[in-house]
């Protein structure tokens, strides 16, 4: 495909989604949700808005990227300690990549290469390339790494720790931790916004979301939700995105099956989307049209009209859908 | 500085892979020696008595190192967290034997340095620990007494509870029970001090939460559940379920004596809960949300077998530790304690939401597992049940209704 890394800007988010709009000749993209529970990928079309192909991958797929060129899609077999290289044009796993055990959540450096892998179980984040499948780095971090983020420039790497409670900030080249935030229970998603001078980071049992300075590794907000008969207990953060002019912010928040819209400037939540069971993981299509949520407990994904700000439909995929990417068609 | 487990993963590469995996070892030590002053120690104790030899053949054998287990891998939790904030976490694992004063030995370990003390004794030792260090700069973590004396008139300033009570287990099943509108209870009632609290706990349930005793029986026929299938029973407990009108049975049977036995062998078509069948817990192997598997699979990895509830309990006691450590940047005990009464202090525990202490009797805030042998069926608080601070204060001793006066 001819897709060329110059023509338009590339932005890789938390989960690794590949901004590829600009050279597209129509607007529909191909979305992917990998299935925790029956160990597939659902494959939607985003026009149609439906299950278009199911893939079998390794067991319990978690995290779930594209390559740059939208070839490749990468996932982590958690349970089989590796991530699984799909062919999207056929839909076959053709090889696999190193990965560490346990690999959660992982991210793509913006240029296409290295991959950085969250081992959950082992307290590590894993460097991989993924031309040649060697290791270049294990850099060891807190307890239950999982979200994975990294600056737009591609030199920094944000890792958080769940049980640790802290934001790991690692130097790619060095491979050092040159900084820790400590944030509220249970970190999962680390997310730059475009420009890079802010960091958010949302922690699901403590319920907040921390917008970080990443120069000076400070707290400069925690962003806060309450939705009228919603308990605390079940208001938990968990995906966030931000659209590319900064503006605005998207954040899952679990088993309150709501995803706030949060104003990315003043840092205040505008308005909360009612969408399926357990809200976890987000991603955009490159237009930014439409935002896509997985939501575990009620098994399918809403689809979410960004500029409208309302769900337009939800589209029922495989059991227990964890993450979400959006490719080309 | 590095877990141990992370240098036998280094091990298994070869090659290029352990080089590189090395260098940002080596990389990582040297940036933490080269950032961080010395690392700060905490010394937390875990005391726990020595346990009867088991019977000839017991099929589920209490493991040697139940709860002890839950400690180390809490303290390798912590000391992971640890090496970025400069503190240094150290067990100290204290089995005291048969005749040997628990006082005394929680009086040297206190000696020693010990400022955090998890306490598995039954409920009298543990006061007399507490009595016995009042005053001292320590705080004290109940892992296992479940009286719900404890957290009432028994209460003490220096003892947190992670152990849940008597009337939260008891609470929890009531709760599902309602729920489910089986609401005629027929209670059975074992032999043992503890069968009678945990009746009593059951009766209090029952008023909370709309549910009657239609019947009432003391179970007087020996230890049958441990006995051999060819070994003699009696009418009697062949027929103490006849001709009574009830929606379920309710065993009152902490030894796990008889409640066993009694399912499927109820006259009419009855289910069993209370101590066995359904019963309420912090912890079973079927548990997997919220993170629980990735907790389930550490454990079994470290220790060889399933996490049990007791070792849990411990796990929490000391990651609890760990957490205030983390949040105040403080590890005088006095200000561990203040801070773990106090609404800032919250311990992600695999359970969906934090878990906090409630500042009038200092008992563990936490959801439990409602389950069968083989299968989680619930967790409580059940949906619906609401209460103007959280859900989890539907179980238990609700603040009007607390006998603990803490100074």
């Amino acid at each position: 495909m001819p897709w060329s890394l110059f023509d338009h800007k590339t932005v890789v988010t938390a989960l690794g989604i590949v901004w590829l709009g600009a050279a597209a000749e129509a607007n529909a993209y191909t979305i992917y949700v990998s299935n925790e529970k029956d160990n597939t990928v659902s494959v939607i079309d985003s026009d149609k808005l439906a299950v278009i192909a199911t893939w079998k991958v390794g067991r319990r797929p978690r995290g779930i990227t594209l390559s740059l060129d939208g070839k490749w899609l990468y996932v982590c077999a958690s349970d089989d300690n590796r991530v699984d290289v799909v062919d999207t044009s056929t839909g076959k796993v053709v090889r696999n990549l190193r990965s560490g055990p346990d690999p959660e959540l992982f991210i793509l450096h913006p240029k296409g290469n290295p991959l950085y892998i969250a081992n959950e179980d082992d307290n590590m984040v894993t460097v991989v390339d993924v031309e040649t499948n060697k290791l270049l780095a294990e850099v060891p971090v807190g307890v239950e790494p999982e979200g994975m983020g990294i600056s737009p420039d591609g030199a920094i790497l944000v890792n958080t720790s769940e049980t640790t409670n802290m934001a790991h900030f690692i130097d790619t080249t060095s491979h050092k931790i040159i900084g820790n935030v400590l944030v509220d229970s249970r970190p999962r998603v680390a997310e730059f916004s475009p420009d890079g001078k802010r960091l958010w980071v949302s922690s699901e049992v403590g319920g907040t979301v921390s917008v970080i300075d990443p120069a000076i590794h400070k707290v400069i907000k925690k962003i806060e939700f309450r939705i009228p008969g919603i308990t605390k207990e079940t208001i938990q953060p968990v995906g966030v995105r931000l659209t590319k002019d900064g503006k605005k912010a998207f954040v899952a928040l679990g088993p309150a099956n709501r995803v706030a819209v949060v104003n990315a400037e003043t840092m205040e939540v505008e308005k909360y989307l009612l969408v399926g069971q357990r809200v976890w993981q987000l991603a955009m299509t490159p237009d930014e049209r439409l935002l896509i949520s997985t939501n575990g407990v009620s098994s399918d994904v809403s689809i979410i009209d960004v500029q409208a700000a309302k769900v337009l439909k939800s589209v029922k995929v495989g059991g227990y859908p964890w993450g979400v990417v959006v490719g080309p068609k | 500085m590095v877990p141990l487990r992370s240098l036998h993963w280094l091990r298994a590469r070869q090659g290029v892979l352990m080089l590189g995996a090395l260098a940002a070892f080596l990389a990582f030590m040297s940036l933490a020696q080269a950032q961080a002053p010395p690392p700060i120690d905490i010394r937390i104790a875990l005391i726990t008595r020595q346990p009867p030899p088991p019977p000839l053949y017991e099929f589920d054998p209490v493991p040697e190192d139940e709860g002890i287990a839950g400690a180390r891998l809490a303290v390798r939790d912590n000391n992971t967290t640890g090496q970025f904030t400069g503190h240094r976490y150290a067990l100290e694992e204290e089995t005291v034997e048969e005749g040997q004063d628990a006082v005394a030995a929680a009086r040297s370990l206190v000696g020693r340095g010990v400022g955090f003390l998890a306490v598995n004794l039954p409920a009298d030792e543990l006061l007399a620990i507490a009595d016995a260090l009042k005053g001292e700069n320590v705080v004290l973590f109940n892992v296992s007494a479940t009286d719900d004396r404890l957290r009432g008139a028994d209460c003490r300033p220096n003892i947190f509870h992670m152990a849940p009570s008597r009337a939260m287990l008891t609470d929890a099943l009531a709760q599902f029970l309602a729920f489910k509108r089986w609401r005629r209870l027929f209670l059975v009632v074992g032999p043992q001090p503890g069968d009678k609290l945990y009746a009593e706990a059951v009766r209090r349930s029952a008023r909370k939460f709309g549910l009657s005793i239609a019947a009432e029986k003391p179970w007087e026929f020996g230890p049958l559940a441990r006995a051999k299938a060819d070994s003699p029973t009696t009418a009697g407990a062949l027929t103490i379920t006849q001709n009574l009108d009830y929606d379920i049975a309710i065993v009152a049977d902490e030894a796990g004596d008889f409640g066993d036995y009694l399912t499927f062998r109820t006259w009419d078509p009855r289910l069993v809960v209370g101590t066995q069948g359904l019963v309420a817990t912090t912890w079973h192997p079927t548990f997997e949300v919220w993170g629980a598997a990735q907790a389930q699979t550490h454990f079994r990895r470290t220790a060889n077998r399933p996490m049990r509830p007791l070792d849990y309990q411990v796990w929490m006691a000391v990651r609890t530790v760990g957490e205030a450590v983390t949040q105040t940047k403080a590890t005088d005990p006095g200000t561990v304690r203040q801070f773990l009464r106090g609404a800032e202090f919250g311990l992600p525990a695999y359970k969906g939401s934090s878990l906090s202490f409630r500042p009038w009797d200092q008992q563990l805030r936490q959801p439990l597992l409602v389950v069968q042998p083989r299968f989680l069926v619930s967790v409580a608080p059940e949906q619906g049940y609401l209460h103007q601070r959280t859900p989890l204060d539907t179980l238990g001793f609700d603040q009007p209704e607390t006998a603990c006066k803490l100074q």
